[in-house]
């Protein structure tokens, strides 16, 4: 077993060695080569191992592998935890990352960081593996981090456009507020429990309840709010939590493969993952929850409404990952455990699926992104057409489908909760359930602007030279709407992933939507207070896959999400001059939206601006005068002086050296001797 | 009474605990013999002779330290065999040998590529194979003379340099000093325990003794004998003047092996004679005195040095700083640190010259710290190469100084001597400050315009440097076995 699992971690880091350090060597094809067979490896075994766990039975492993240092009664160990969780999460990430792989031959096809960007995936996937198979704190934290630095990396992929530079450095500055908080959380379970081991930190849980901690003096805490706060900090970063989300949609920046496998289907559903495994410590701490589902509810309502307003078809995708990403952190916050994680899978593959065709729109767009200039390309991109179709039915929650499943089972679970709890989770309840008419409305929108209605492109008469855009090119030099020749369908290298992807989104909750929420599927992985039952109530409703479908066709988030998608079929397929009178009709709340509520503006102007004069500040004040000035160079200046006086000693006479050592004996046997 | 005569009825069991040594002074005789007849055109004929009777002999080393129906004391304890004095021959072999393979490109051009050079050196490593493994004030004398003999000679390779000259007589004087110090240091201690033998001078000091002033009296002188071996301030004037002086070939020798030599010569006259708890304070407070001068006056004047042959001098001196600390912490763990720290700091310094070497052609000598401009732009792998013997020697994480220095200071704070260990962790900021100098010259500086190239050397010695090196980084992640292998070393011995 051990074996196996060090190979499912190790195979895509050395596919990323060989295609990083080799390029040149391997050449392209190597370098896909060899990314695509280690994750392709990764995934199998991955499914392999899913199906020990899940099916045959196999104890939950745990063991550690390597201690990598021993300081002070604390070890540091390397080491995997594979339960039927981590078992999901693995076959969530190397399916969906070997897809991406895949996809990105024909995406990057003529990008000149081709072996770059295939090194930096397959790295992105040993890190993501080493966070979801962890066995404590510690190596989390490295898969945390290094995911995060692979996400930087690829959204700087681009490095010559200014906007590819600022959009990473921002997600890296937005983590880093976020990773601080998750620090002081896992300092914090060190301290409380002298062990970053999960078993042995979760075996002994109970002795935190109970303990006050007084961060500011006369203000006593539970402890186990205060570390399952950080902690949740550190997946409000990586999980784009309103209000730490406004990194994600600048990352569109990158590649979208990468948007796809990183942005939407891996790595910021790590918060959610990490969440979920936390969920004995968050269990403990009704505070810590309902501030989850409150900051859930918020992201899941508000950001999805600004995608309402977005013309770039990725930004549209990702406002409404952000969204999606909401509604699993509401199920976490109401001890939907289960449901967060089965939308989590169910998501990563219709999103993925949402992003790649996107993907595949903006190739035969040649590069153009705003949906404007887009419209009517069913006749062109039918695989992308059907597949987008596929995606956005799962993602709206038409029953039958996966998203429909997943989706319901968080808005009943909020349901209960608000029944319950306080106005928290009421609060919670109405923006998941509203949020589904929103969600409709934007991804109808985006499917009808961009397959639907007339042609809003020309195709350019002059052809003769298949001219195609060098990806780090400013896209400024033609004018937007004009195609040099008509669009076509994307290669097989990515329509397949589109297809394989397409039917995971439509039926992956079919086989476990019945283990996984109403069975004990996640019974050891994941600890629900007996003081809740979140899924009791679905669990009551759920009576068959395809009679719980019949059942949703009665219920009130169908009804939101028909609406949505009537009003969204209304507006721009029947009627497509009317957004615009709505538009100028509510001018003021497009502008709200459009300005992402001011957040970015907020940042920029208090915290950019406020940094760097604070900045310039230390840098004049501190730097200059008292380091560089008084300590720095003051010391140099002693040294300087010091060695100048004992060369000077070093004379290069005989006598003087024979002199000294005479004097040294001398000193000693009086210290030593004769004082004594 | 003592017995003060020493029985010496040889055996065959004697002989064979001492295979090692005979071996290779067998070898040396038959080479310097052979090497009269041979040319000078076929003098590489010697180099790879005296390699392969390095490497036999480690052969025979790594045999004989595994093998337990040795005799672990011969010669009536003149001769100790123990697992200390395994470790140290062989980083004494092999350093050795790693300084035959980077010399030959620079002697041979410039007339020095002769027997001598060989015979000596040969003869040397025997000195300190003997030392290493004395058990009596006697043989430790033997072996200590044989290697200072041979090194005079030795840095006067280059006879009509006048450089070399000068630094092999002031080596020679200063060395009879030192070595009349110490003489005198083991007649006091003779006449205070009336033995020669360290285990028996040992017990004695244990006992209660007519003068123990008279012990303490002549261990000053010993300490002194020591300190001079190590070069430890102030008994290290003669280490720049060597340094710079000596043919760039000699130095790798000097520099490298005899460090290990003399952590041998400390332990045993230290540990095995006056390790008692009585006389270790004496001793360690007399070390701590010139630990922390060779760690001041090493890393400070480093600073000015603009010769980097001069530089690693000062550097040297320390680096025997931090390595003194380690036995100044004393027991198992604090000699265990200070072998790991010897024996790591003799490959890493031999890799420096080596660089130095590589960096050398006919007529031209990269001593000066700025023929390393930009050389990152000349030969990127060479620079990295030098990037990392300058990190190791700075004692940055990931490369093996780090965890010697990590594993002296660990020993210094279990002493008690946390002010030791905070002094050598400043000195060891201070001298990352020249470390870094080096490399910020080689990576940021624009490269001259009459630039020297390479000089020529031949694919094996890169082959040998580039794996010496990257052994620094392996150690530096993989010194586990290593560093167990030292403790195990001093724990069984």
């Amino acid at each position: 077993m051990q074996a196996t699992l060090l190979t499912i971690a190790l195979a895509p880091l050395v596919g990323a060695i060989i295609a990083g350090f080799f390029r040149n060597q391997v050449g392209r094809r190597g370098a896909h080569i060899v990314t695509i067979a280690g994750v392709a490896v990764s995934c199998l075994l991955s499914m392999h191992v899913f199906k020990l766990i899940a099916f045959d039975g196999l104890p939950t492993y745990n063991e550690n592998v390597y201690t990598w240092f021993e300081a002070g009664g604390y070890s540091a160990h390397v080491g995997f935890l594979v339960d039927r969780l981590t078992a999901m999460m693995m076959v969530v990430v190397t399916f969906v990352s070997l897809m991406v792989h895949v996809y990105t031959i024909g995406y990057m096809a003529e990008d000149p960081g081709y072996q770059r960007f295939f090194s930096y995936i397959a790295l992105f996937t040993f890190s993501m593996l080493m966070l979801v198979m962890s066995n404590n704190f510690l190596q989390l934290f490295f898969g945390w981090e290094a995911v995060g630095l692979v996400s930087y990396l690829l959204i700087g992929f681009w490095f010559k456009k200014p906007s590819a530079i600022f959009a990473n450095l921002k997600a890296f500055l937005v983590n880093r507020v976020g990773d601080f908080g998750f620090l002081l959380g896992i300092a914090a379970v060190l301290m409380y429990f002298g062990t970053l081991d999960y078993a042995t930190v979760f075996a002994n849980r109970l002795a935190i309840d109970g303990k006050t901690i007084e961060l500011v003096a006369g203000h006593a805490w539970a402890v186990p709010t205060v570390i399952c706060i950080l902690l949740f900090i550190g997946a409000m970063g990586k999980s784009a939590q309103v209000p730490l989300h406004v990194w994600l949609p600048d990352s569109m920046e990158g590649p979208t493969p990468i948007s796809a496998l990183i942005h939407a289907a891996t790595m910021v559903t790590a918060g959610i993952f990490m969440v979920a495994r936390m969920s004995p410590l968050f269990e403990m701490s009704e505070t810590a929850l309902a501030t989850v589902a409150v900051i859930g509810a918020t992201t899941a309502f508000f950001t999805g409404l600004i995608g309402l307003v977005q013309n770039d078809i990725k930004r549209v995708v990702a406002y409404s990952t952000l969204s999606q990403l909401g509604y699993m952190t509401v199920a976490l916050g109401v001890s939907a455990y289960s449901a967060a994680v089965f939308h989590l899978m169910t998501h990563a593959f219709f999103k993925a699926l949402l992003f790649l065709g996107a993907g595949s729109v903006i190739m035969a767009m040649h590069h153009e992104q705003d949906m404007r200039y887009m419209g009517g390309l069913r006749k062109y991109l039918p695989v992308t057409y059907w597949t987008a179709v596929i995606g956005t039915l799962a993602l709206v929650g038409t029953p039958l489908f996966s998203g429909f499943y997943s989706k319901d089972a968080i808005i009943v679970a909020a349901q209960s909760a608000a029944h319950h709890g306080g106005a928290a989770f009421a609060y919670a309840y109405y923006a998941v359930l509203f949020g589904v008419f929103v969600t409709a409305l934007y991804s109808f929108r985006l499917l009808y602007l961009t397959f639907h209605g007339k042609e809003r492109f020309v195709v350019d008469a002059q052809h003769g030279d298949a001219h195609h855009d060098d990806h780090g090119d400013d896209h400024g030099h033609h004018e937007p709407g004009h195609l040099a020749h008509a669009p076509h369908e994307s290669p097989l290298v990515v329509t397949i992933p589109l297809v394989l992807l397409a039917i995971p989104s439509v039926a992956i909750a079919w086989f476990f939507v019945q283990p996984m929420l109403i069975g004990d599927f996640f019974a050891g992985s994941i600890f629900v207070d007996i003081r809740h039952a979140p899924l009791a109530h679905f669990a009551k409703e759920f009576h068959g896959v395809v009679a719980f479908a019949l059942h949703g066709l009665s219920t009130l988030p169908f009804w939101l999400a028909f609406a949505g998608f009537a009003l969204a079929t209304y507006l721009y397929l029947f009627n497509p001059a009317m957004p615009g009178r709505i538009y100028a009709a509510l001018r003021p709340l497009a502008r709200v939206l459009e300005n992402k509520y001011g957040f970015d503006d907020l940042y920029q102007a208090l915290f950019a601006r406020g940094s760097v004069l604070l900045g310039r500040g230390l840098w004049r004040g501190g730097d200059v005068a008292v380091i560089d000035g008084a300590i720095v160079n003051g010391s140099a200046a002693v040294v300087e002086r010091a060695a100048s006086i004992m060369r000077w000693m070093q004379s290069g006479y005989l006598y003087h050296y024979a002199f000294a050592m005479i004097l040294g004996l001398i000193a000693l046997l009086g210290a030593f001797v004769w004082i004594e | 009474m003592v017995d003060n005569t020493v029985a010496i009825a040889i055996s065959m069991a004697d002989v064979r605990a001492m295979l090692p040594e005979l071996f290779l002074l067998a070898a040396a005789f038959t080479i310097l013999m052979a090497d009269l007849f041979i040319a000078q055109a076929q003098r590489s004929v010697t180099h790879w002779l005296a390699i392969a009777s390095l490497l036999l002999t480690g052969a025979l080393v790594w045999r004989a330290s595994g093998d337990d129906s040795l005799a672990r004391s011969a010669f009536g304890g003149m001769y100790i065999a123990d697992q200390v004095a395994a470790v140290c021959k062989l980083f004494i072999l092999g350093s050795t040998l790693l300084a035959y393979v980077y010399a030959r490109p620079h002697l041979k051009p410039r007339g020095l590529f002769q027997g001598e050079f060989y015979t000596l050196t040969l003869f040397a490593v025997i000195g300190m194979m003997l030392l290493v493994s004395a058990g009596n004030l006697l043989s430790a004398y033997l072996g200590l003379e044989m290697l200072a003999l041979c090194s005079y000679a030795l840095v006067a390779l280059n006879r009509d340099s006048p450089l070399s000259s000068e630094a092999a007589m002031k080596y020679f004087v200063l060395g009879a000093l030192a070595s009349g110090l110490l003489l005198y240091g083991m007649s006091m201690v003779y006449g205070a325990t009336g033995s020669l033998d360290l285990g028996g001078i040992r017990a004695m000091s244990s006992s209660n003794l007519l003068h123990p002033d008279l012990l303490v009296f002549g261990l000053v002188f010993i300490v002194v004998g020591i300190a001079f071996k190590f070069g430890a301030a102030p008994f290290h004037a003669w280490v720049p003047d060597v340094y710079q002086g000596s043919p760039t070939g000699v130095t790798l020798f000097v520099a490298s092996a005899p460090k290990v030599a003399a952590f041998g010569m400390a332990y045993r006259l230290l540990d095995n004679g006056f390790g008692t708890p009585a006389l270790w304070p004496n001793w360690a407070a007399m070390l701590s005195v010139l630990a922390v001068l060779s760690l001041v006056i090493g890393n400070v004047v480093a600073i000015a040095q603009t010769n980097l042959k001069r530089m690693l001098a000062y550097s040297t001196v320390s680096h025997v700083g931090f390595l003194l600390l380690g036995i100044i912490g004393g027991g198992a763990d604090g000699f265990a640190a200070s072998l790991f720290y010897a024996t790591t700091y003799s490959i890493t310094v031999v890799a420096a010259f080596g660089l130095i070497v590589l960096l050398s052609r006919a007529g031209f000598e990269a001593e000066e710290i700025d023929d390393f401009r930009g050389l990152n732009q000349r030969s990127p792998f060479h620079a990295f190469l030098m990037l990392v013997v300058m990190a190791s020697f700075a004692g940055v994480p990931l490369f093996v100084g780090f965890l010697a220095k990590l594993q002296v200071l660990k020993a210094v704070i279990r002493a008690d001597a946390l002010w030791l260990a905070i002094v050598g962790g400043l000195c060891a900021v201070v001298g990352a400050f020249y470390y870094l100098r080096v490399i910020k010259v080689m990576y940021f500086d624009k490269p001259v315009a009459d630039a020297p190239v390479l000089g020529a050397t031949d694919a094996g010695f890169r082959l040998v440097l580039s794996g010496n090196v990257l052994a620094l980084i392996a150690l530096g992640i993989f010194g586990g076995p290593l560093l167990t292998w030292c403790m195990r070393a001093v724990a069984a011995s």
